[in-house]
């Protein structure tokens, strides 16, 4: 896990010494990391929790958040709430 | 030798990347607790724990990896998985390639790939110019540190913290990855139909029965590659302009 985490950051750094120029790998690296956390987001969320419904509401509360500017610590930080606060009253 | 547009010494830019490397740090230290109690979920102690955030410092990569291990996969699917989740760390070194220094020793830019995360990167491309080891160096050591302990006490904690605070804290890296995925998405729309797109087919691969069998794993390296690759030939990106300026 670890060798295979360093080689990948490494590789590049030390490799490359000019611009890629192939148009799909350029397009694929770039839409990789959005499609892996997405994937991994959804429906992941909603199992994490005791509740689906409170899964499912923080992340609808963390996508209006990071949608409205709030960074990556407060949207951590208003998920976990949004659930605690709703596994209160549910 | 010291071309760069600044002239702060050595120590002063370790001293300003360990500044700004503080909040990352606090950060990390919260995120991290949700992912060692994955990681105990799964029968991972504290001190393994703690190695193995030291040693990867990385999110969505050490947390897929834990996932594989609890699902009792092989090393070649564990190695074939971290290479999918952390691929983005490849583009960043990538895009990084383009801003060295050409002085820039081997040494150096071995030791500054250590810290390519998502945050440590966005930071260290935030300066002008030619990136520089020191401010990063003084980054990571800022936050790092934090990322191992967090999951560690994470770990231990997990187990004895009562349910609803577990189940609450459990959100902490969900939150974190769509604080990553959501900002490109209000500027970009393909970006948005893309991470739309990505719900509707991990939940419809999670919940078929037909895909039942297949371990949730191989499930995310599949769809990645797939809708990336689609993706990229449905939209393909601009020609990215020179970043070094």
């Amino acid at each position: 896990m670890a060798l295979v985490t360093y080689a990948v950051r490494l590789l590049p750094l030390v490799l490359i010494r000019r611009q890629i120029k192939n148009r799909f790998i350029q397009s694929f690296l770039y839409y990789v990391p959005y499609v892996t956390l997405a994937v991994m987001t959804f429906p992941a969320i909603i199992e994490a929790t005791q509740n689906p419904i409170s899964g499912l509401s923080a992340l609808i509360v963390g996508i209006a958040a990071a949608w409205s500017g709030a960074g990556l610590f407060d949207v951590s930080v208003i998920c976990c709430l949004t659930v605690f606060l709703l596994e209160r009253f549910i | 030798m010291n071309t760069n547009q600044t002239d702060a010494s050595t120590f002063d830019l370790f001293k300003r990347g360990f500044r700004n490397g503080i909040p990352i740090g606090l950060g990390y230290l919260a995120v991290s607790f949700s992912l060692g109690i994955a990681a105990s979920n799964v029968g991972i102690n504290g001190t393994q724990s703690f190695f193995a955030s030291i040693l990867c410092l990385a999110s969505a990569g050490e947390y897929a990896g834990f996932t594989l291990i609890g699902a009792g996969a092989s090393y070649l699917e564990m190695a074939v998985m971290t290479f999918v989740v952390n691929a983005r760390y490849m583009l960043m070194s990538c895009s990084m390639s383009q801003r060295m220094s050409p002085d820039t020793s081997v040494i150096h830019r071995t030791c500054m790939a250590y810290s390519i995360t998502d945050e440590l990167f966005a930071l260290a491309i935030a300066r002008p110019g030619y990136l520089r080891p020191e401010y990063s160096y003084g980054a990571t050591l800022a936050s790092a540190p934090l990322w191992a302990i967090g999951t560690t006490l994470g770990c231990i904690a997990g187990n004895i913290m009562p349910a609803n605070l577990a189940s609450a804290f459990s959100v902490a890296l969900f939150g974190m990855f769509i604080a990553v995925i959501v900002p490109p998405a209000r500027t970009n729309r393909v970006i948005a139909y893309l991470i739309a797109i990505c719900f509707a087919l991990s939940a419809a691969a999670h919940y078929l029965p037909s895909l039942s069998s297949i371990s949730s794993g191989t499930k995310t390296i599949v769809l990645t590659v797939a809708i990336s690759a689609i993706a990229a030939i449905v939209h393909p990106q601009a020609q990215r302009e020179d970043n070094a300026e």
